[in-house]
């Protein structure tokens, strides 16, 4: 019975026009199908098709991050979270698009080409786990692991109508995540409705002795225990700098109803105020393309990946892979942190972003010793037409302002369907203190029951 | 010499005696193995493999704070240093700038009987990259080869302060700090590879070069040497020098440069994210307990349990493993006796061939030498040539040496009849000896000599003539 609702799924990729996968593991997912079906597999996803963001590194399967550089590159092992999905019995489909090295707002910089909106194919899917989105909104999938840096994940549920959670930095385990920037990213469940998404946290959580940064904190805590219709005496913090200049208004009245519907199943909401929100995107952008810079050196050709031309000497045969192997936006950040890091400009970009970084933290940490959780707009817009953004990077970093003050508070925030503009889905985030999980999955949980914004994309 | 010239050393030690790398599982045992076969994600860098402290090597690096009287940190913090190369798998190397492990210590050096204090600036870890392997030489070789089996060791740098004089004094100086280092049981440096050093060398007044890749003992002094008569060339023909990095030839024994000052390299140090700063608190005392005994502890032990001279136990206790081996032989052999066999005899006849204590011979043969010569079965001067034969690897037993060699001392019997030939065959000079003429007995005792082809013991010869001569 998995087998079969597996080859109905690997139908529809096939058919599909979303282009959300860049590659597919069909005899995999057959065959783990098949051994659920036979009772020789068992566990929490057994049977469950879950894509997997191709930043993440699966044995024996290419691991591209969207990117040239990396084609042909075949990791000799799993992401820890990738070997939890396998140990729970999941049947994963694929390694879904994305801007390349998670680096974008909308899954166009991947260079095996964008991938679509499945509530409109000329509009993206957001990004960078733009195929993530995209598949689980699109039925290629039940649920699917993205990443999330500055926005990653919450920004294409958002755009595609689905459940998408960014957890607490070091709930979940980042070895064997291709890194973009370390001290931001989280892998994070996607899917289409919030029991699933906490199901899939369930599985990936939890302290990893390979990743220094992973903590046991929340170890034994189950999400799906959250899973509860109750939010009375729950407050709601407000804040207000999330609705400012460049909000759209369907995106603001969207927001302000599901608060609204929340006050009437019992919460209180409040507004407040995160004072130093207005700096969060330029502190994001420096700590990431500065990480980044560093992160992407190792690219070089010379061990795996990319390999064109002939060889010459080591510097030329370097550079000339990484001019061929980077698209335009990875080397516009990699030059940009490379600037940024160097000597006499570390003091006055790095630090001065670390420095925000502390100050961002601190809001939040404010905020939550008066509030529960906080509700805001995911994205200030609705998915956006495919190039409408690519020739202006500036105004696609300005689509993150209300994701990236989250990743760098490290606090976790869950995005689901609030509202539609037209037919294009529109996503509120509810975002908790430190391991705040249970309370946001309990918030979105209960408003999901108690609205209709989860609705299939016309044709599906 | 010795007081215009300025040297501080930047010694990077490789914590070879560590079972695992600094930031993953893999073996250090990676000498002679085929290239690339102790490699894993993490050192290999690839994409998504993480690094994780490798708590050992942390402890030992405290270790060797302590032993160079450094203050330990409480918070320690690992950073990356970006540069490309191809040894280097991640882009960036693991390593510490601010925060580092240990700072503030000291190491005194003997130079010419004057003990001189050096001061450490800073203790701290890093990871070694892999090795390029070139067919033939740098020049002619058509292509390079990486081996990342070394890539992710621990390696500690000890920095010092510009408190050095001389190239004689940095070569004291890094004996010293791998005696320590060996004393401590964390570094190996007979191990190729296991130690290199980079050095900053001026004359007063004079700009500072920076010689990299020195990568012998030996190497240090020839290096400095060199750089030191070329500064000092310049100087003497008006030239200033410039403030450079310059690249030690080994095979040359000279210095080349490498990049001046306008092209310094630009490291863009900063935190590596993915190891979070690490606290050492309330490490300190645990590790100072576990600290075993250092030379200086040592031959004060040496002189009071042994009996033995100051000078003995110093030349005893620099190394660890002479002492080792000393501590050996004495259980066994009278302590002093064996002393001087181990200090004078074996430690000259090792100095004089370059070698090793521990490319020698195993105590147990010293033992059964000092026993032969103890009952008097081969004389001090056999004993010495057992030794000698034995370093030269011409045979492995000692006891077939003093065989082949004919070493053992003529039996008392034959000796007696020597003598007696003597006696008989030489009146004349028997007579010269009763009218008075002294010399005539090293005659007859050199007559003796030459009968046993000089294998009977002199002494026991004097005593049988002189028994004789009062009978006759």
């Amino acid at each position: 019975m998995y087998e079969e609702s597996v080859h109905k799924t690997f139908d529809r990729i096939k058919r599909s026009k979303l282009n959300a996968f860049i590659t597919l593991t069909e005899q995999e997912a057959v065959r783990n199908a098949r051994a659920v079906d036979e009772g020789r597999v068992a566990g929490k996803l057994a049977g469950m098709t879950v894509a997997v963001k191709d930043c993440i590194t699966t044995r024996g399967v290419a691991t591209t991050c969207g990117s040239r550089i990396l084609s042909g590159y075949v990791p000799p092992f799993d992401a820890e979270v990738v070997a939890r999905l396998k140990r729970e019995g999941a049947a994963i489909v694929g390694k879904s698009n994305m801007d390349e090295f998670a680096m974008g707002t909308s899954t166009e910089s991947s260079y095996y080409g964008p991938t679509r909106n499945p509530y409109d194919l000329s509009r993206v899917p957001g990004g960078s786990s733009g195929g993530s989105g995209a598949a689980v909104a699109g039925l290629e999938c039940r649920m699917a692991l993205g990443t999330d840096t500055g926005g990653s994940v919450r920004c294409p549920a958002s755009f595609c109508g689905i459940v998408g959670i960014k957890p607490t930095y070091g709930l979940v385990s980042r070895y064997g995540v291709i890194a973009y920037a370390n001290s931001l990213e989280q892998v994070g469940p996607m899917a289409r409705n919030v029991s699933d998404a906490a199901l899939l946290l369930d599985v990936i959580a939890g302290h990893d002795p390979k990743d220094s940064t992973s903590v046991g904190e929340a170890d034994g805590v189950c999400y799906s225990d959250h899973l509860v219709e109750d939010v009375k005496g729950l407050t709601i913090g407000v804040p207000r700098e999330y609705f400012g200049e460049g909000t759209d208004k369907r995106v603001e009245d969207a927001v302000w109803n599901a608060i609204m519907r929340l006050n009437k199943l019992g919460a209180d909401y409040r507004e407040i105020s995160l004072p130093h929100t207005k700096y969060a995107l330029s502190a994001y952008y420096i700590i990431a393309m500065c990480e980044a810079s560093s992160n992407l050196a190792r690219f070089d050709g010379l061990r795996y990946g990319l390999r064109t031309g002939r060889d010459e000497n080591w510097h030329t045969t370097f550079s000339r892979i990484r001019a061929e192997g980077f698209g335009e936006e990875v080397k516009r950040r990699i030059m940009l942190g490379t600037y940024a890091l160097s000597e006499g400009y570390y003091g006055r970009y790095y630090l001065k972003a670390l420095k925000i970084r502390t100050l961002i933290k601190r809001d939040f940490e404010q905020a939550f010793k008066n509030v529960d959780v906080l509700a805001a707009p995911t994205m200030p817009f609705p998915a956006f037409k495919l190039g409408e953004h690519m020739d202006d990077p500036l105004s696609m970093y300005m689509a993150d302002v209300d994701t990236v003050p989250i990743n760098l508070a490290g606090v976790p925030s869950i995005s689901v369907p609030c509202g539609f503009a037209g037919q294009l889905p529109i996503g509120i985030q509810f975002i908790g203190g430190l391991f705040g999980e249970p309370k946001i999955i309990r918030t979105a949980y209960t408003f999901e029951l108690n609205t209709d914004f989860q609705r299939l994309p016309e044709g599906f | 010499m010795a007081d215009d010239v300025i040297i501080g050393l930047e010694v990077h030690c490789q914590l070879n005696k560590l079972k695992s790398k600094l930031f993953c599982g893999c073996s250090t045992r990676q000498q002679g193995l085929e290239p690339n076969v102790m490699t894993c994600p993490v050192c290999l860098g690839l994409p998504g493999a993480l690094p994780v402290i490798n708590k050992k090597a942390v402890e030992y690096a405290i270790m060797v704070g302590l032993a160079l009287k450094c203050r330990i940190t409480e918070h320690t913090q690992f950073y990356r240093k970006n540069y490309y190369y191809p040894d280097l798998p991640r882009g960036f190397q693991i390593t510490q700038y601010d925060y580092p492990i240990a700072t503030d210590g000291i190491l005194a050096v003997d130079t010419d009987g004057e003990e001189r204090t050096i001061r450490i600036r800073r203790v701290h870890m890093e990871e070694d990259p892999g090795r390029l392997v070139h067919q033939g030489s740098i020049e002619t070789s058509k292509f390079v080869l990486v081996d990342y089996n070394r890539s992710g060791m621990p390696l500690i740098e000890v920095v010092t302060e510009p408190d050095l004089r001389s190239p004689k004094e940095a070569r004291r100086f890094i004996n010293k700090l791998r005696n320590i280092l060996e004393y401590l049981d964390v570094f190996d440096g007979s191990l190729e590879g296991a130690l290199r050093v980079d050095a900053n060398v001026s004359l007063k007044g004079g700009a500072r070069a920076e010689i990299k890749n020195i990568s012998s003992y030996k190497g240090v002094e020839r290096a400095l040497l060199f750089e030191i008569s070329r500064q000092m060339n310049m100087k003497r023909r008006g030239v200033k020098v410039v403030q450079e990095t310059r690249h030690y030839d080994d095979e040359r024994n000279c210095t080349v440069t490498l990049r001046t000052k306008e092209q310094a390299e630009e490291y863009r140090y900063y935190p590596e994210p993915d190891l979070v700063p690490l606290s050492v608190k309330g490490w300190e005392p645990g590790v100072r307990a576990g600290l075993p005994e250092l030379p200086d502890a040592k031959r004060e032990r040496f002189k009071a349990q042994y009996g033995v001279s100051d000078n003995h136990a110093r030349v005893m206790t620099a190394e660890i493993r002479v002492a080792n081996y000393y501590e050996r032989v004495a259980e066994k052999c009278e302590p002093r006796l064996a002393a001087t066999w181990v200090a004078d005899c074996l430690k000259g006849e090792l100095n004089y061939r370059d070698m090793d204590i521990k490319d020698a011979f195993p105590p147990e043969k010293m033992i059964y030498i000092l026993g032969q010569l103890g009952t008097g079965v081969i004389t001090d001067k056999g004993a010495v040539e057992v030794i000698r034969a034995l370093l030269n690897r011409e045979m492995g037993d000692p006891k077939d040496i003093i065989l082949a060699k004919n070493l053992a001392k003529v039996e008392t019997d034959i000796t007696k009849v020597a003598v007696a030939q003597v006696l008989m065959e030489n009146e004349i000079a028997i007579r010269d000896l009763r009218a008075g003429k002294i010399q005539a007995f090293n005659f007859l005792v050199g007559k003796v000599m030459e009968k046993t082809n000089g294998r009977a013991d002199p002494a026991e010869v004097n005593l049988l003539l002189r028994e004789l001569l009062e009978c006759t």
